[in-house]
């Protein structure tokens, strides 16, 4: 059995090698989450993964959660990247923040190409773009949905009732209803 | 009597005009020439498992590239549990692996858990533990069953959902339902485990090798079974990780990772089992790891029943989170009030985000769950290991026969409840 370097902290670690992709590191029942700059989300991923002694192999998840309509938060979305280590059996959140107007995030697919399908799901579901995509398009919802489902300003689920004075607001959302 | 014409051409309605300039970039350049043919397999075809859509496009039998399209089962469950208290979310987490609903339930639970720093007594992690490995065996018969019958090997479904009506009988003793049972709630489990279970389990365990031997004896060596599976679909262990793969499909490509073993939950770090792994990543291999799962499923139940005591509590005593028993309504004021308070409104959980993960039949379900100081969560995300297993479809298939792609589809177990949510 080949040497395995001994575990290190990861937020150390990204603080010593890239100084300025650490925003902000906190810890909640055992669960470490660092907040990373967008930009250098990809980097830092790709720092995790390949430096020995962090080795976090394996992405478990992608979500993103919509923090509307707080504004207390630095921006209004959060996309955690949940990775997995298992040469050291321990878990790691990566957190970036994105803007409201117009939701863009940089591809992990570089990185792991499982990714796709989890960023297609946000992209459909919270609509936040990633640049750099090989295949943006709506995965679960139809094409021609309008909207968004996942974020928190988008009604639940429930039929708008139609009157005389609001029938062609709601008709504008329904393209199948129309003929 | 009204004479019935014949069409001479297809009616206008059947015409397709779809605009084949959309598959570009997800086709090769080939299928705009007419080189090779595109096929839909799908949503309706019974050896998709569900609703699954597979665009193929052939040279030949040959599949040069395999579109998978998925969304059609997608039910809105995580928005759902967006306006359901914690509790309440619990039956909606069922309806996503329909084939293993326990298993949603674990990692629902677990997250909520962990978020509200909520104890779980031992018995009920024990109780727990039994569930799951019952339900592991369920699916694992309908993949079984459903596996062979695609592959044409009939007889296999009917023995597995012989035994599997067993389990889905001792899941209604505990339960009162056969599959969307919810019986795991926050703290431990619904209610105690009913008298006649554990005769019910040990005649079970008594029973179920002897159907095993005979599922592996109708396979295992069946030269029809071993040329239609080895060496089909072949993933590298490599791939398969940076794929997000994950379960007996991870295994079957010969890496050890079992959540069960590597980040214990619920109490498996004290029950001594093994961990089927496959060597070449085939079909073949996926195949055999579920088989001997079986086993080791067997075994666990084995070691948990020893220690299945009769008394002792099945959920946790910690009223804030826990509704009192309905024995003490009649004495407790207080415990009116706690029970009032956690119907009608629920508990609150702090505004934080956790992410807990367990070993599902098919792979890591992972729950992550952020709270909002109120009693319904901001955001509930399932990865589930279906979803995963259906994008790498695609790098599963090329330069497959599409008799294959059956036999690939069949072996990664995918449930596409599971996938679409």
């Amino acid at each position: 059995m080949p040497d395995i370097a001994p575990a290190r902290d990861a937020a150390a670690e990204l603080q010593a090698a890239m100084p300025d992709a650490l925003l902000d590191s906190h810890s909640f029942r055992d669960e470490t989450t660092l907040i990373v700059p967008p930009a250098q989300v990809v980097d830092v991923c790709r720092f995790l993964r390949d430096t020995p002694g962090l080795v976090y192999n394996f992405l478990s998840d992608i979500s993103a959660v919509d923090y509307w309509p707080e504004q207390d938060r630095p921006e209004r979305f959060g996309i955690c990247y949940h990775l997995l280590s298992m040469l050291y059996g321990r878990r790691l959140r990566v957190k970036i923040f994105v803007a409201e107007d117009e939701p863009e995030a940089p591809t992990m697919t570089g990185v792991w190409p499982g990714a796709n399908w989890l960023e297609r799901e946000i992209f459909d579901l919270m609509g936040i773009r990633f640049s750099g995509h090989p295949d943006l398009r709506r995965i679960l919802m139809p094409v021609e949905w309008d909207g968004h489902p996942h974020r928190r300003d988008y009604p639940l689920g429930y039929e708008q009732v139609q009157f005389s004075f609001n029938a062609e607001e709601i008709m504008k959302h329904k393209p199948f209803a129309r003929e | 009597m009204a004479v019935v014409e014949t069409p001479t051409s297809a009616p206008d309605a059947y015409r397709w005009e779809g605009n084949i300039e959309e598959l570009r970039g997800l086709v090769s350049e080939r299928a705009f020439t007419g080189e090779t043919m595109l096929l839909n397999m799908g949503p309706h075809h019974p050896s998709t498992h569900g609703v699954l859509r597979v665009l193929l496009e052939l040279d030949g039998e040959q599949i040069v590239n395999a579109v998978p399209d998925v969304g059609f089962l997608h039910t809105g469950i995580e928005k759902t549990i967006e306006s359901k208290t914690y509790e309440k979310g619990v039956t909606a987490t069922d309806r996503m692996d329909y084939l293993s609903p326990l298993s949603n339930n674990m990692a629902f639970c677990l997250a909520v858990e962990k978020l509200v720093d909520l104890d779980v007594p031992p018995r009920a992690q024990l109780i727990r533990v039994v569930c799951l490995e019952l339900q592991r065996i369920a699916s694992h018969l309908v993949w079984l069953g459903t596996h062979a019958i695609d592959l044409g090997a009939m007889s296999v479904l009917l023995y597995a959902f012989r035994e599997r009506e067993k389990v889905l009988d001792m899941l209604e003793m505990l339960s009162g339902q056969r599959m969307m049972g919810s019986y795991f709630r926050p703290g431990g489990v619904w209610r105690d485990i009913t008298p006649d279970f554990k005769p019910t389990l040990v005649k079970f365990l008594g029973e179920f090798p002897r159907a095993v031997e005979d599922y592996q004896r109708l396979l295992e060596k069946n030269p029809i079974w071993v040329d239609r599976t080895q060496g089909v679909g072949v993933i590298e262990p490599e791939r398969a990780l940076a794929w997000g793969m994950s379960g007996p499909t991870l295994r079957g490509s010969g890496v050890n990772w079992d959540l069960r073993k590597s980040m214990p939950y619920s109490g498996y770090e004290q029950f001594t089992f093994n961990v089927p792994l496959g060597e070449h990543g085939d079909v073949y291999d996926r195949f055999m790891c579920r088989i001997l799962e079986l086993w080791q499923s067997m075994k666990i139940l084995h070691q948990a029943l020893e220690r299945l005591e009769d008394r002792g509590p099945f959920r946790s005593d910690n009223r804030k989170y826990v509704p009192p028993p309905r024995s003490e309504l009649g004495q407790s004021m207080e415990a009116v009030i706690h029970h009032f308070k956690l119907w009608t409104s629920g508990f609150d959980a702090p505004d934080e985000e956790v992410y807990a993960a367990v070993e599902s039949p098919r792979g890591e379900i992972g729950c992550y769950l952020h709270g909002t100081g109120g009693n319904m969560p901001r955001r509930v995300h399932f990865k589930t290991p279906s979803f995963m297993h259906i994008s790498s479809l695609p790098l599963l298939t090329q330069g497959h026969f599409i008799a294959d792609l059956v036999a690939i589809i069949g072996s990664v177990d995918i449930v596409l409840g599971d996938c679409d949510r």
